[in-house]
């Protein structure tokens, strides 16, 4: 650290340069605009310089990677170790058409799956439902029952893979069906690796695929966190998800506070139901968006990392390493892809990439650059990835840890984002926690206003768009992207069908009858669960049992 | 006579991406429009209903589950049912192909706004059509 006789020495220097050089450069050319921001609610300055980080304690609050608080990175040796997880987010169609895309993603050197279901699916319908009428196998693959899942992973080995599975409300079931996989290929829960998403909350606040109330929720939750202890160790039990919260609108202050405000419930949740905060906080993974800010976003992962290795300490008391080590997932940006000028994509995306990779994530999905127009094309999920592999093996970023850490602005942008965020969980603290904020509808307006002016700004050019709102050019309708064979869904409800007349359905009311009863007690879920789908009870089934005891939840419209 | 005009904003489907729907419902309003939103996973029964309910100059429905070639053209068979269509302007909005455009609108949509749309671009598409029905 420079000794203070320095900084003042420093300081005298930035107010000559100032007087000397800015203030008469200013006074004949003045500056692009007004006021240079950040998406959160601070202004960047002309330039950084020691004066600003003349504070901070190098071993305190940045350390070295894999030490507490984990600002450089949870692992020592990070990507000179093991690069991140590449993985693809994908799935459509029906479960065949799905294996076949997996597949193909590791043998083109993905190396984890993710797999995206479809919205009946996600909201614990079949796919006969009326309710899901045009919806199945439109944004992930459909599944109604085990049959399904045991297609999915056909000839996929799942020992030898990890699977990040996006699903919530459900996610009890699926991940049943997965375990029950496992078992017929004779793999054992003890070598499963993967993830499920299994964020309620963030579905009240910003997703929409929630289907009980908060409490039954909440309980389905701390279910299967006990349940993973006992019985899968490497199953990373939750995904404690900004991405959404962003796509939604929302800043990268807000993205950091929203997201650990809910880990705080979780964890809370999970120690009222008496399990030991480092019996399950190791398995805690979390999941952010990469957005068009570079250096906001490298400095947001370093910051989220640092506030939520504290949270665990300070307030959680946890005492192992790993129970406070923020492992995350990352996903560049959605909502920043443009359908004009689609290709110009490839380079947000990798911008955005570039600083996953930069803050430190364990695990990426880059997006294709046609997703503003529908489901990517295979041709766009191969660019996707070629970009990773690029950062990976060409930049050179990977070969040091951290490599912006020391940098006067990301030090400084970092604790300026932990400040912002924590005054953000500071105040859903006094309104009760997040569950609470969210009932209140707070965390759905912070988020709506940030939107919405995020949409002013472009349209008042505050903030460009390359081919949105400025260099904007005409084009042609777009004629290469992917079609969805409107069959799926006749296919899919053929085969839940079938599987209703082929099954032994004195076994199935016998599983579901079960669950209802342990339902209305206080008892693990999971098991029963579990045994339903081994008799090949559907999705949809299982989930109405549950509703029949729990209700559903009802939206809170803010507007 | 200065009567505000009245627009609901619906989500249809199974999606939960609202924030479009509510970017645009919102700047609706500060057009001195009054809107009514839906909430998520409306089935084209109840917004038909809704619709005809909140007496509404414009119907403004999005999608970004690829479903709108189903959904769409299911409201506005149903708003025709209900002989409520030629009083009715009927938007959508989402991740909709071009190619899926011409025949949504053949199918009775006015027009459809994807990503990128300019939220003044809606409120003046709205002021200029919400009833040149009524008046023929």
């Amino acid at each position: 650290m420079p000794d203070k006789e320095k900084i003042e020495k420093i300081k005298k220097a930035k107010r000559d340069w100032h007087e000397n050089k800015v203030e008469p450069t200013v006074a004949r050319f003045s500056e692009r605009k007004d006021e240079f921001k950040v998406s959160s609610n601070f202004e960047v300055d002309r330039v950084y310089s020691p004066i600003d980080i003349e504070d901070k304690d190098y071993l305190d609050e940045i350390n070295f990677p894999g030490q507490f608080p984990y600002t450089r990175g949870v692992y020592s040796t990070m990507y000179r170790g093991r690069l991140w997880t590449m993985r693809q987010y994908a799935g459509f169609g029906t479960a065949k058409e799905s294996n076949q895309r997996y597949k193909y993603l590791l043998e083109q050197g993905q190396s984890g799956l993710s797999v995206a279901f479809d919205l009946p699916t996600q909201l614990g319908y079949d796919s006969d439902d009326d309710i899901a009428e045009g919806e199945v196998g439109k944004v992930g693959v459909a599944i109604d029952s085990l049959s399904d899942m045991e297609t999915l992973f056909d000839e996929i080995p799942l020992d030898e893979v990890s699977t990040s599975m996006t699903i919530n409300a459900p996610a009890a079931v699926l991940l049943a069906m997965y375990i029950a996989v496992a078992e017929k290929q004779g793999v054992s829960t003890e070598k499963l690796r993967g993830t499920i998403q299994n964020d309620i909350l963030k579905e009240y606040i910003a997703r929409g695929t929630y289907i009980y109330p908060t409490a039954p929720s909440m309980r389905l939750i701390t279910d299967i966190f006990e349940y993973c202890y006992e019985n899968i160790p490497n199953w990373n039990t939750i995904s404690i998800s900004g991405y959404h919260v962003r796509e939604a609108g929302c800043t990268a202050a807000q993205e950091i506070a929203f997201t650990l405000a809910n880990g705080i419930a979780y964890v809370e949740a999970a120690i009222e139901a008496g399990l030991d905060v480092d019996d399950f906080a190791p398995r805690l993974s979390f999941f952010f968006n990469a957005h068009n800010n570079f250096l906001e976003e490298i400095s947001k992962f370093r910051a989220a990392r640092r506030l939520w290795a504290q949270i665990m300490e300070e307030r959680f008391g946890a005492k192992k390493e790993k129970s406070k080590m923020l492992r995350f997932h990352t996903q560049t940006a959605g909502s920043t892809l443009t359908a004009q000028q689609s290709d110009n994509n490839v380079v947000r995306v990798t911008l955005q990439a570039l600083a996953a990779v930069l803050g430190g994530t364990q695990s990426l999905h880059t997006n294709g650059r046609d997703e503003a127009l529908s489901l990517p094309t295979e041709k766009s999920v191969e660019i996707a990835l070629r970009t990773q592999q690029i950062i990976a093996h060409e930049s050179g970023v990977a070969d040091t840890a951290d490599a912006l850490g020391g940098s006067y602005y990301i030090e400084k942008l970092t604790d300026d984002l932990q400040e912002e965020a924590e005054e953000y969980i500071n105040k859903i603290d006094d309104l009760g926690g997040a569950p609470e904020a969210i009932d209140q509808g707070y965390i759905q307006k912070e988020i709506q206003d940030s939107a919405y002016s995020y949409q002013k700004e472009i349209e008042a050019e505050k903030k460009i768009i390359v081919g949105v709102n400025k260099f904007k050019t005409e084009e042609e309708p777009k004629k290469d992207i992917l079609k969805l064979d409107e069959k799926v869904a006749n296919q899919q409800k053929e085969r839940v069908s079938q599987l209703r007349e082929d099954r032994d359905q004195a076994k199935v009311e016998k599983a579901l009858k079960a669950l209802k009863d342990t339902a209305e007690t206080d008892q693990n879920l999971m098991p029963k669960i579990v045994d339903a789908v081994k008799a090949y009870a559907t999705l949809g089934e299982v989930c109405d049992v549950m509703r029949e005891v729990f209700g559903e939840y009802n939206e809170n419209i803010i507007l | 006579m200065n009567e505000s005009i009245r627009v609901l904003v619906a989500k249809p489907g199974l999606d939960g991406h609202d924030r479009g729907a509510k970017v645009v419902a919102r700047a609706l309003r500060d057009a001195g429009m009054e809107v009514i939103y839906t909430g998520l996973r409306q089935t084209p029964e109840h917004i038909v209903e809704a619709a005809i309910q909140e007496d509404v100059n414009v119907l403004a429905m999005s999608i970004l589950s690829g479903a709108h070639n189903t959904l769409f053209p299911k409201v506005v068979n149903l708003l025709k049912e209900r002989g409520a269509y030629q009083d009715m302007l009927v938007l959508g909005g989402g991740v909709i192909p071009d190619e899926d455009i011409s025949q949504l609108k053949e199918n009775g949509v006015a027009k459809i706004f994807t990503p990128g749309t300019d939220t003044r671009d809606v409120v003046t598409f709205i002021k200029e059509n919400y009833n040149k029905k009524k008046e023929k």
